[in-house]
């Protein structure tokens, strides 16, 4: 009876083998998030630039940038329900403005007319923003378990409107359409960041530090969400979207995993929500509305659905194309860029573009800015051969 | 008492608006299984041609008005065959989307051209009102009640007494036997977007006659069309009309009577009432009152 190995066994490889990295030896390098050591080296390259970034490029990029992430958090939630777990969802702007308010009311100091807590501390602000639209969405998931496809899309259509309406009339937590009110002003541990000072030495801006707090939650819940999908959570999701009968033949507790899905999507956009209104430091109740929920739709169709890079893709196409085409005049001199100028103007303009490019890349590319890049990808991989 | 009545007018004439846009998406939905959500983009578009045809070209309003009804008809129908036709056979939600992709930009350029400023129908009713014995009913919301159901029967009996309805039925029913019989289902496709495009004009010139104008925050009453919907059950028109009625009433009744006896939900509850009433249907029946429950093989 030997004990061991026997002779002849192979190695077992810690990292993917030299010049193949198609080849996949055990589960656990297939499915690993990084399989190869390029893929690391790049990681951590692309970490690395965005860690610096905000000390080498202008104020306007940081908080382009610090936004392009909060949406990514929220097109990652998007994503997570409507991509893989394949429920319609139009309501994510309330679950948006749920966070939003919810990070204010426990951030801000109390006020004469305005509610407040006054735990500022990130630590508590960001779980509990993520928290209670969580168990908001797990409560109207039972709802949703029961209704498909188009019709859960309009009950999700109304459940923002029904949220438009609360945050227009909860006064003394939201102040008001038109009124508005100053976001949460995060802190951890008596370390601002909402406002800027030096850090040793180096001079460190309230943008620079919220770009900072940015990419770490964003890390933080991108690691997760990636983690979460090349689960058996994850792959419940995607079980239920492709045939959700089949799945609960197989097992798959159909109720469980909705549930879930809505709950876990619902504190991404929490978390999100919270984040955008920390960044901007001032929401308007009026702004969480069926287009901003149109918005996040649009990343996640044209950054990719089923992916989680693909959020992140279309929400920096999302976000940033506003300040690309606020570029357009200048080339294209019959676009206005006054509010009331003559028709396009830049605002009419950014409308139409959001429309045609959802258009755009559901009818010619459904894959998105992902598939996009798979496809460059693999020309390259394959080159000089065609396939 | 008398005002009771007068208020169940404004909301039968408000739920035939919204009855006349929901059977332009059950018709679109019987034809085609895609929920298009460019309909509040033709009803604006229908309002602004009327508009335009009255106050620019100084058309007599009903020429206006069926003049409108033509060109978004034609709208719609090109609307299909650009956009819609290459989604045939993609996934639904897809179609949708693109059909969220068209409002979006239907609405901004008509919301563009229309301006800042409400604009007026030039409609021969305004806001007189009919006497008849203690009771007064607006003008406008006794013509909304008359047109909606001479339209209504008008495509009923478009659809059961006519080949071209038998077509479109036979399409809803079946799409590939129906092709495999013979009939055109693209031009059925087409003629359904055409129908949904004339229905949605007329709700539009509706919407913006009797009184305030378009203005260019009209199309969200066009959103209102979907709790009708999904109440009275996506594929059945007699269930839109009928739930067009409901949730005509339900808003009437909220706007005059909540402020008075429960004010602490809040100001305008009645423009969020519809949404509330679609809620608790589904709880109840969760294919909307006449649909047919969708059948799934794995």
């Amino acid at each position: 009876m030997t004990t061991g190995k026997p002779a002849d066994a192979l190695p077992r490889p810690r990292r993917a083998v030299r010049g193949r990295p198609g080849l996949r030896t055990s589960y656990r390098r297939d499915h690993a998030i990084f399989d190869t050591t390029t893929k690391r080296a790049w990681f951590g390259l692309l970490l690395g630039a965005l860690a610096l970034a905000p000390f080498l490029v202008s104020t306007e990029w940081v908080l382009l940038l610090s936004l392009v992430f909060s949406a990514s958090i929220g097109a990652m939630g998007l994503n997570l329900i409507s991509g893989y777990a394949g429920q319609i969802s139009l309501g994510h702007a309330f679950f948006l403005g749920l966070g939003a308010y919810t990070g204010i009311l426990v951030a801000s100091p109390s006020g004469a007319r305005l509610l407040g807590f006054g735990y500022d501390n990130v630590l508590v602000l960001l779980p509990l923003a993520g928290l209670v639209p969580a168990l908001v969405g797990a409560v109207v998931a039972p709802l949703a378990t029961r209704l498909r496809g188009l019709y859960l899309a309009v009950v999700t259509l109304g459940l923002v409107l029904l949220g438009e309406h609360l945050f227009r009339e909860a006064v003394p937590v939201t102040g008001g359409v038109g009124t508005g009110r100053p976001g949460p002003r995060p802190t951890l541990f008596g370390f601002e960041f909402s406002s800027g000072g030096e850090i040793l030495g180096v001079m460190v801006g309230r943008q620079q530090r919220m770009y900072l707090l940015a990419l770490v939650v964003l890390v933080l819940l991108g690691t997760a969400a990636k983690n979460l999908v090349r689960s058996d959570v994850g792959r419940s999701f995607a079980a239920v979207r492709d045939r959700d009968i089949a799945a609960a033949i197989m097992g798959v507790n159909l109720n469980r995993t909705k549930v879930l899905a809505f709950a876990i999507s619902s504190f991404y956009a929490g978390v999100a929500g919270a984040l955008t209104a920390s960044i901007t430091g001032f929401v308007e109740p009026s702004g969480y509305n069926l287009l901003l929920s149109i918005l996040y739709i649009a990343m996640v169709i044209i950054g990719g659905a089923a992916t989680i890079v693909g959020s992140i893709l279309g929400a920096a196409f999302i976000t940033l194309m506003p300040r690309l085409v606020q570029e357009l005049p200048e080339y294209l001199p019959f676009i206005s860029t006054r509010a009331t100028g003559s028709f396009p103007t830049v605002f009419q303009l950014e409308r139409i573009l959001y429309g045609l490019f959802i258009i755009l890349f559901v009818v010619f590319e459904p894959r998105g800015l992902y598939g996009i890049w798979i496809r460059v990808r693999n020309y390259f991989k394959a080159w000089p051969f065609s396939y | 008492m008398i005002r009771f009545v007068e208020i169940t007018v404004q909301g039968l004439a408000l739920g035939s608006v919204y009855a006349l846009i929901a059977i332009g998406f059950v018709i679109i939905y019987k034809a085609t299984g895609v929920l298009s959500f460019a309909q509040p983009g033709l009803m604006i578009c229908g309002a602004y041609f009327t508009l335009y045809c009255r106050t620019v070209l100084g058309l007599d309003f009903v020429v206006a008005v069926a003049l409108a009804v033509v060109l978004t008809a034609t709208l719609g129908g090109l609307l299909e065959r650009i956009a819609l036709r290459p989604m045939v056979g993609e996934a639904v939600f897809a179609a949708v989307m693109v059909t969220i992709g068209l409002d979006t930009v239907l609405r901004v350029h008509v919301n563009a051209l229309l301006g800042p400023q409400p604009r007026r129908m030039g409609d021969p009713w305004g806001l007189d009102r009919v006497e008849a014995g203690p009771f007064a009913f607006f003008q406008v919301n006794l013509a909304t009640i008359v047109v909606t159901v001479a339209v209504v029967l008008a495509v009923v009996a478009f659809l059961t007494r006519t080949r071209y309805g038998l077509g479109m039925r036979a399409t809803a029913f079946d799409q590939e036997t129906s092709l495999a019989q013979g009939i055109p289902v693209g031009r059925m496709f087409n003629l359904s977007w055409v129908i949904a495009g004339a229905l949605a004009a007329i709700a539009g010139a509706f919407v913006g006659s009797g009184g305030t104008g378009v203005t260019q925050a009209t199309w969200v009453i066009a959103l209102k069309a979907l709790p009708v919907i999904i109440i009275g059950g996506l594929d059945s028109i007699g269930g839109a009309l009928l739930a067009g009625a409901i949730i005509g009433l339900v808003e009437a009744y909220t706007a005059v009577y909540q402020p008075g006896y429960a004010p602490f939900l809040g100001r305008n509850f009645s423009l969020v009432a519809p949404y509330v009433v679609m809620l608790m249907v589904l709880m109840v029946r969760p294919y909307g009152l006449f649909g047919t429950p969708e059948v799934e093989r794995v």
